[in-house]
């Protein structure tokens, strides 16, 4: 490859989540790295230059307008605790707009929505391994799984509208880690409940891995929606035995109520880990991140959940 | 646990990852549970007699076969010849009804025990692993028939023969004989049926438990076809008829070769 001037530029939103700190870390070397995050930036390497600002203000698109930026790793933003209904609302879904109506607008080439597995919904008569045209069926009941599902659904369809830009909609499954994501809360859990006579088959990947194919994905001429797993699944009871954590079986309205207080200290933000997903699969058929994306998780089970085991 | 069990499940978890799940929530290792019931309705109840065992190939299969019994255990009793009586074992993988998942502790055994729901992806995705599959395609209306209709086969569904050409998997025809009279029904309460949601409400003499007849139980020659699987039905139809005609065959000869119910 000839020599560069210099390493090619890197918007990356929400990047004072732990993930997007992570992000950061494993890719300044590689790219000058921007973030944006209304948090400002905090333990950031010194090369990193991040901007204080809500997306959603004018001033974004300054950003936009001063920098040549080659790429763009969009990371909606988590459910705070405290937020009510129309804020998460505004700030994913109008927040993952206004990205990619710049990226439009600026030429950028190149743009990464981080959504999730869990758009497609857990739910009885799904078939073990759900692939990328599976319709989205989660969040009817609630606002934050909705808002997931169209945040999802505008970054697809931006996919179709805009063949100019190359739009990558990963959906990893459930993220586990030194992370504040409701299943990372949930499987740190000392005394996991789970819910009595139901132990669906579940999938979880590290941030490293899912690093890995985010990466993968900045490759010039990838676009797409692409489903990310980590290693072969297991039942839950059994990824909570593996984090040498005891499995507390109990009626689900028990478990919904322990949940309530336990994860998100009694606020709605809850049911982002709505129960439905410990009593239903809601896995993905990941081979064709595999062949495209050239992706293989390379952490273990074990190795995904030492971040949360005791 | 007897002699036999205890070395059947030792052969099969040397295949199997013993400590391991499959993809589908199998745990081999269940078997030390379930087997024991098996054998004992396997050589003991029904005194299972097993023909042709050599004609299943290793590799992916569609084991094909009459339903009947009221209650399924001819699919029990097919699954459990080919652990205790073929060698090397091999685990018949069954599908199930798309709400089972929503029944507590049912949905967890039937996992563990290799069952999967029976969605299309679900048939494609075991047999690229190379799993033996059985599909019983008269469905409900093959096992819950009346007494008079023993040993008719009812309409074979197609979606088998689709999934079969689709994934260039072989076909082994199988024919229970014995399961008819297991619990002779001689009416089939719809009305009551519809009322509890369930498939059938059998009117039978002997209840739930059922008689100590004999199995009969006949694996035929491997059957390949080759084709459009989006074919349209009429296409297709033909080549269910070869399954359902060599099925018939089986049955006859079970029939024929038979001294009695329970002998």
């Amino acid at each position: 490859m000839a020599p560069r001037k210099s390493p090619p530029t890197l918007l990356l939103t929400g990047i004072s989540s732990r993930l997007g700190r992570m992000i950061a870390r494993s890719l300044h070397t590689e790219y000058r790295v921007i973030g944006v995050d209304p948090r400002g930036g905090v333990h950031m390497p010194r090369d990193v230059t991040v901007h204080a600002l809500d997306l959603r203000r004018r001033k974004a698109e300054d950003i936009f307008r001063r920098n040549r930026i080659d790429a763009v790793i969009h990371l909606p933003p988590e459910a705070p605790a405290a937020q009510t209904m129309d804020d998460h609302r505004n700030a994913s879904v109008v927040g993952t707009q206004k990205v990619l109506d710049y990226c439009q607008k600026h030429d950028i080439p190149k743009v990464v929505i981080l959504s999730t597995a869990a758009v497609y919904g857990p739910r009885p008569d799904n078939p073990q391994f759900l692939t990328e045209e599976a319709p989205l069926l989660a969040g009817t009941r609630h606002h934050l799984m909705r808002d997931l599902v169209e945040t999802d659904m505008y970054a697809t369809s931006f996919f179709w509208r805009h063949p100019e830009v190359d739009t990558v909609v990963l959906r990893p499954v459930h993220l586990v880690g030194r992370l504040n994501n409701a299943a990372s809360q949930y499987l740190r859990l000392p005394r996991t409940p789970t819910i009595l006579g139901f132990d669906p088959m579940m999938q979880i990947i590290s941030s490293e891995d899912l690093i890995t194919a985010l990466t993968r994905s900045l490759k010039p001429g990838i676009r797409g929606v692409f489903n990310v797993a980590g290693p072969p699944p297991l039942p839950l009871s059994e990824l909570v035995r593996r984090a040498r954590h005891t499995n507390l079986p109990l009626p689900e309205p028990l478990v919904r109520a322990m949940l309530a207080v336990k994860i998100g200290g009694g606020t709605a933000a809850v049911s982002a880990m709505q129960v439905e997903y410990l009593k239903f699969v809601c896995m993905v058929d990941d081979s064709r991140a595999r062949d495209t994306l050239r992706y293989t998780p390379r952490l273990d089970v074990a190795q995904t959940l030492a971040p949360i085991s005791r | 646990m007897h002699d036999e069990v205890r070395e059947t499940i030792e052969l099969l978890l040397e295949r199997e990852q013993s400590e391991g799940y499959d993809p589908f929530g199998f745990r081999p290792k269940i078997l030390e549970q379930v087997l024991p019931v098996a054998h004992f309705l396997y050589r003991h109840w029904f005194r299972v007699e097993p023909h042709g065992l050599e004609n299943v190939p290793d590799g992916r299969l569609l084991l094909i076969a009459n339903h009947s019994g009221q209650l399924p255990f001819d699919g029990m009793m097919i699954g459990t010849a080919l652990v205790l009586d073929r060698r090397p074992p091999r685990v018949v993988r069954g599908m199930v009804e798309r709400w089972v998942p929503t029944l507590p502790f049912v949905s967890q055994f039937f996992a563990r025990a290799g069952q999967v729901v029976g969605t299309p992806a679900n048939a494609r995705a075991l047999l690229e692993r190379e799993e033996l599959l059985m599909v019983f395609p008269e469905g409900a209306r093959g096992i819950s028939k009346t007494f008079d209709r023993r040993y008719q086969l009812e309409e074979f569904g197609l979606g088998f023969m689709r999934l079969a050409l689709e994934t260039n998997t072989p076909i082994v025809p199988i024919g229970v004989v014995g399961a008819e009279e297991q619990l002779p029904s001689f009416y089939n309460a719809k009305g009551l049926a519809r009322l509890f949601g369930m498939p059938s409400v059998p009117v039978s003499p002997t209840l739930v438990l059922p008689l100590p007849v004999k199995y009969r139980i006949y694996f035929g020659e491997p059957l390949h076809f080759e084709g459009d699987p989006d074919d349209e039905d009429r296409v297709i139809r033909e080549r269910v008829d070869t399954v359902t005609a060599a099925i018939r065959a089986l049955l006859d000869r079970g029939l024929r070769e038979r001294t009695g119910i329970f002998s």
